[in-house]
């Protein structure tokens, strides 16, 4: 399972890149060149800050799932726990 | 009386004051939404670019931008300074700002002023709720014995659905008791008046409230974080499990629970035309009966865990919308009931255009009685210029469509709305519990919160957007079919919106399989 885990982390950066390209071409893009005030706004917002956010995020994930970042140990425990309780 | 039922009590007491303030915050940022119509019309009339732009910033900024920049204001602050003050400054923040919105003169009175302060006012709002959701469940599950957790937060999560009923509700009373002349005058601001009233009295109760014990001992120890800022989202080893709680939960809790509480009311009322009375009766009902299910979720997930709980929720909705939303289009649509024919009435004027000499204005007034019991109601403005050249069907055309459904109708649509709610409650009943155990007391705050309000903010509110996208290009793309009379594309071109909530709820639940460990996925302080 910590393999599939690991190739995963190829489609997470692949949908973070389709996203991308997604939120810039199909909603961004025709906002800004709508020349109507109130689209302004939402291509302003998706281009600068839903587009990193969600682009960025899943590049990020992506990239720590290839590096095994999300493996999980067989061994329970090796289980990360909360002491508190 | 034992030490159980004291235990019981003293957290019944904890959740009670805790919820009712986020409650009223929830009520708050509703109320905006619920009456933006005629506040669009007071403070934002049409005609005017830069108040269309103002409105549009309103809108968008409150819900997608400010939310995640108050998660991560309020959750540094609650993470440094404690969660009892910090959540009773977004109570205060938020109160203040809602009723000095109903306080605002109209755009008619004061000119730019009015807008730009509502505009301010509704960022205040959007900043506030970003703070209190993360302090409200991280207060609540630190009182709390882990075996509980999932019930006990279960209360703070029916909060944003009741926030929305009671809102709904108090704009349906105050409608109902004033006359439409009165509502339009100065009604509307009641629902913001009634808000300071409700903050008052959760500020007294909040201020009674003692610090969150783990919290307090963290302090007491010397424990608290420096910089929770950094530390949350600097640090590899907590970063990873922001994105996995952002990617595998709260992104397809998000979508989820705007379809089924949000779209679903924008469908009914768009799609299907339906009053907008008995559209908001309608979701009332689905959701007084739906919301108990949140604490029998929240219970559940004590008991067999809560990433199964939560993604099975997300599977069955995303197998089933398709399916839901066709029934809901059966069962509203006069499209798919009988007319009686000999009942219609259509009442056609042509009136000469003062404004404009030569144009003429053509009403038409359409009434249909359907076998069920349904009626339908068109009021239908155009425009005849007498220079052809000028005509433009989308601006000389307005149509209003009303749509009074049968008891039968209205019932089919409150049991399917219903079924959408128990996914809500689903996903999001164990979902306070879930966040709160995948982070350390020390900087719990910040790192819960801004995976939520993402989630909720971002892919949830994407959702209005990118739903009415994806419907508005099936119709173009049938429209121009028909015209060039090829077969349609889209069989249903008013489904093709919940392609949104599937997509991005089937990548949240393979995430949330694959990546989260069901038993065990906690850091340690």
């Amino acid at each position: 399972m910590n393999q599939v885990r690991k190739i995963l982390g190829i489609v997470w950066i692949a949908l973070g890149l389709v996203a991308g390209y997604y939120l810039i071409v199909s909603q961004a893009i025709p906002k800004f060149e709508s020349g109507k005030p109130e689209d302004k706004i939402p291509a302003i917002i998706y281009a600068f800050i839903l587009t990193p956010i969600i682009v960025g995020g899943l590049l990020v994930f992506g990239y720590y799932a290839l590096k095994g970042e999300y493996e999980i140990s067989e061994d329970a425990e090796h289980h990360l726990h909360i002491k508190e309780d | 009386m034992s030490n159980n039922q004291n235990q019981t009590k003293g957290l019944a007491a904890v959740i009670a004051s805790s919820s009712v303030g986020t409650l009223i915050e929830w009520y708050d940022f509703y109320i905006f939404g619920s009456l933006a119509t005629i506040i669009a019309t007071k403070f934002f009339p049409a005609g005017n670019q830069t108040l269309a732009l103002l409105s549009t910033l309103a809108t968008f900024a409150a819900g997608f931008v400010v939310r995640p920049f108050g998660a991560l204001f309020f959750g540094r602050l609650g993470d440094l300074i404690g969660r009892k003050y910090t959540f009773l400054v977004t109570l205060v923040l938020m109160g203040f700002s809602t009723f000095l919105i109903g306080c605002i003169p109209s755009y008619e009175s004061i000119g730019m002023l009015a807008p730009i302060l509502v505009l301010l006012l509704r960022l205040l709002q959007g900043l506030a709720l970003g703070g209190e959701y993360g302090g409200a469940a991280t207060y609540v599950a630190e009182h709390t014995p882990a075996s509980q957790r999932g019930y006990w937060t279960s209360w703070i999560q029916t909060t944003a659905t009741i926030g929305l009923f009671v809102s709904l509700g108090v704009i349906t009373v105050v409608k109902g008791t004033l006359s439409k002349e009165a509502f339009d005058d100065y009604g509307w601001r009641v629902p913001f008046w009634i808000s300071i009233i409700m903050v008052g009295i959760s500020i007294v109760i909040r201020m009674r409230m003692k610090e969150s014990p783990l919290f307090a001992k963290v302090k007491a120890e010397g424990k608290t974080s420096v910089n929770p800022l950094k530390e949350s989202f600097g640090h590899k080893l907590n970063f990873k499990f922001v994105l996995l709680a952002l990617f595998g939960a709260t992104m397809g809790q998000g979508v989820i629970w705007y379809t089924g509480q949000f779209y679903a009311l924008s469908f009914i009322q768009t799609t299907l035309n339906v009053d907008v009375s008995q559209a908001s009766k309608l979701i009332m009902w689905a959701l007084l009966f739906g919301t108990p299910f949140f604490v029998v979720f929240g219970r559940l997930s004590d008991k067999i865990g809560r990433k199964w709980i939560m993604l099975l929720g997300m599977l069955i909705a995303i197998c089933s919308y398709w399916f839901i939303y066709q029934a809901m289009y059966n069962a509203g649509s006069t499209a798919m009931k009988k007319e009686l024919a000999d009942k219609t009435v259509v009442d056609v004027k042509v009136i000469a255009d003062n404004k404009n000499s030569g144009d003429s204005i053509k009403t038409t007034h359409t009434a249909k009685v359907f076998e069920d019991g349904t009626t339908y109601k068109e009021d239908k403005t155009e425009i005849i210029h007498a220079d052809k050249s000028k005509a433009d069907a989308n601006k000389d055309i307005k149509s209003i469509k009303t749509v009074v459904l049968d008891d039968g109708s209205f019932w089919k649509l409150v049991l399917l709305v219903f079924i959408q709610v128990i996914f809500v409650t689903m996903v999001y009943g164990p979902i306070a519990a879930f966040l709160v155990e995948m982070f350390p007391t020390r900087i719990r705050y910040t790192s819960m919160s801004l995976p939520y309000h993402i989630g909720n903010g971002i892919f949830g509110g994407l959702l209005p957007a990118v739903a009415t996208f994806l419907a508005t290009k099936a119709t173009q793309a049938n429209t121009l079919a028909a015209k060039a009379g090829s077969t349609l594309p889209y069989k249903a071109p008013y489904l093709q919106g919940l392609l949104y909530p599937i997509i991005i709820g089937a990548v949240c639940f393979v995430i949330g399989a694959v990546y989260i460990n069901g038993e065990d996925n906690r850091i340690e302080d």
